[in-house]
């Protein structure tokens, strides 16, 4: 286990490594960030000076030697466009999208188990029917029309709801946070219903799934058979054996909701990660992207690596297998 | 008796059943009620698409055609002229939203089709490579395909067509870029089932050269599965390059896809002219719809465990 452990670390660690040399050369063949920063007024010597000032005048690999170097020290280059630290700011931003991702999960859960579970114990029915097809237009149905189409019914129409922005927010471990007031959750609502979409239709399949293979099993009958109540056979039986993979699924997608938050952030001007990374990538500031990217890469690598932890602990099969 | 076994004696025996299956995979297919649908949905709108230049009343990018005055007008309105009826209304620069959908369409389906096309074949042969070499290329292959589907395509996309820049050539780059992988897992994992069979060996007792065997006996029986990922994934990709065009990384604003429409139209749509948005929406919506109820019937008709 120890080794594995180790093994698995240190891969981890490579494909981080790769991810920054790859974007680093490709970073580095998008456009030229002076001619955007600099007036066209601004002479040869100011020029010189900034392009000497920011390191670009330095060979590639120096530069991402140098780059590679702060990196650990926790310094990834300043931004261009707002003259800031890159990593603070996008860690700054950060708190945003996470609360909008964990909205959407928790409404993920919160609709798609129930809408599953009715799905898969009553497969014959219309309802389940209606809620099988209605998940496959959550899956193919784009995220940003679905918000737009939100925006256009609840904020255009009927007015109920913002379109814009975070609302009031409340400041707590040094950062705002927009659902512990009401207006922020009011604003909070429609973006993470459409972040919720796809993971809704998600969670809803896999429940149905885990239902369909759990009911005919031995021991739901034996549960049945002792008399237990529909709903503690329900409640208890088949919802602990769904969960499994559920948390699994959900736990990987984190990493995707996040990304995904992007489209979301930029109909909704969410002002997290995602609407950072849009305007870094219009505007080129490199070590914006550069640190993005890493955190990014990071969690990404992170869940996977605890998924897999949490696997080989509960799930004695795998464990098995990777002895062998 | 004495005459030998050829390859095209061989092929002669696979082939001969293949016919009636065809026919009858096809009754298959249309005996359900959502798959005709989403058919001839599908067919609309690729005619709709391709005969576009003359379905239309205007060509919407030829300034000439336009009249400024008649932009945003409401769904149902005559032009300027009176010759003709907007019926899904005009946009901010007066274009007519029917002929600009249909248009965009062309543009939507060139790159979902395009790229899927280029990445199946890519993904296929890379797949099947894999699995006939097997050691360090596979292995090296497989890491990759897994590195890539691991991390979220949104991301991808959005790094490569930054460092690429917009253009319908450059979408559809990036999408092959993103779609090989899948193919390539599937192809493999069916050629790895179909290199043990017997018609294999029997093609190599018959010294038929490898890549012949790779090409004319393995890779068409790895087919069926990877047309259902590739009607699927074209409908992925139609989204994807509409998300992209909207976030300003996809298609140029002189060659407009849906998803740049759509984002075109988010300006006015706060002030109430919905229109100009919902439908170029409406008619992205029902071409994935459509993809997806055909690639779904599809995957039930090709999956081995169905009950016929």
């Amino acid at each position: 286990m120890t080794l594995w452990l180790i093994k698995r670390v240190l891969q981890a660690l490579f494909i981080i490594l790769l991810m920054t040399v790859i974007v680093f050369i490709g970073l580095h063949a998008v456009g030229n960030p002076i001619d955007i920063l600099i007036g066209p007024d601004a002479d040869q010597r100011d020029r010189a000076r900034i392009i000497a000032q920011m390191g670009l005048d330095k060979p590639l690999w120096l530069q991402y030697f140098h780059f590679l170097g702060s990196a650990v020290q926790g310094d990834l280059g300043n931004s261009f466009v707002y003259n800031q630290p890159a990593l603070q700011l996008v860690l700054h931003r950060l708190p945003a999208t996470m609360e909008l991702a964990m909205a959407a999960l928790i409404i993920a859960i919160v609709v798609g188990v129930p809408l599953g579970l009715v799905a898969g114990l009553y497969s014959e029915s219309i309802a389940s029917r209606t809620i099988m097809t209605g998940s496959i237009l959550g899956f193919s149905l784009p995220t940003f029309w679905v918000g737009l189409v939100l925006i256009m019914a609840f904020s255009v129409s009927l007015g109920w709801l913002p379109s814009s922005g975070r609302g009031q927010t409340v400041t707590l471990f040094g950062y705002q946070w927009s659902f512990l007031t009401l207006d922020g959750l009011r604003h909070m609502l429609l973006p993470a219903i459409n972040l919720a979409l796809f993971k809704v239709s998600l969670v809803i399949r896999l429940t149905y799934a885990g239902v369909q293979e759990v009911l005919p099993l031995d021991y739901i009958r034996f549960a049945r058979a002792k008399g237990l109540s529909n709903l503690r056979v329900i409640g208890v039986h088949v919802l602990r054996n769904i969960m499994i993979p559920l948390v699994t699924v959900l736990g990987l997608e984190f990493g995707a909701t996040i990304a995904g938050a992007v489209v979301t952030e930029s109909i909704f001007s969410w002002p997290g990660a995602g609407k950072l990374i849009l305007d870094s990538i219009n505007g080129l500031d490199r070590p914006v992207i550069l640190a993005y990217l890493v955190i990014i890469v990071c969690v990404f690598v992170t869940i996977n690596l605890l998924v897999d932890i949490a696997y080989r602990l509960l799930d004695p099969r795998v464990r098995l297998e990777g002895a062998r | 008796m004495s005459q030998p076994v050829t390859e095209s004696a061989v092929q002669a025996v696979i082939a001969a059943p293949k016919p009636s299956l065809f026919r009858e995979r096809l009754a298959d297919f249309f005996s359900s009620k959502r798959a005709v649908i989403g058919f001839a949905l599908l067919l609309l709108l690729a005619f709709g698409s391709v005969f576009a230049h003359w379905l239309t009343p205007q060509n919407p990018y030829d300034l000439m055609q336009l009249d400024i005055l008649d932009s945003r007008l409401p769904p149902g309105s005559a032009n300027g002229a009176g010759t003709y009826n907007y019926w899904l209304g005009t946009d901010g620069q007066g274009r007519d939203l029917l002929s600009a959908i249909l248009y965009g369409l062309r543009i939507s389906l060139t790159v979902g089709v395009g790229s899927a096309l280029i990445a199946s074949i890519v993904g296929t042969m890379l797949g099947v490579l894999s699995a006939y070499a097997g050691g360090r290329v596979d292995s090296f292959l497989m890491r990759t395909v897994d590195l890539m589907l691991s991390f979220p395509s949104i991301l991808i996309a959005m790094m490569i067509l930054a460092y690429l820049g917009k253009g319908i050539g450059n979408v559809i780059l990036t999408l092959v870029i993103l779609e090989w992988a899948y193919y390539a897992r599937t192809a493999r994992g069916q050629a790895l089932a179909e290199r043990q069979k017997e018609y294999v060996e029997a093609a190599k007792s018959l010294n038929i050269p490898q890549w012949r065997i790779m090409l004319r006996h393995i890779m068409p029986n790895c087919l069926p599965p990877l047309i259902v990922i590739g009607t699927l994934q074209v409908a992925r990709a139609i989204t994807l390059e509409a998300t992209m065009s909207f976030l300003g990384l996809g298609v140029p604003v002189t060659e407009p896809s849906l998803g740049l429409l759509i984002a075109n139209g988010y300006q006015y749509m706060l002030s109430g002219q919905y229109w100009i948005s919902l439908f170029p929406g409406v008619a992205l919506l029902i071409t994935i719809v459509a993809l997806n109820l055909v690639g779904d019937r599809l995957r039930e008709i090709f999956n081995p465990r169905r009950q016929r």
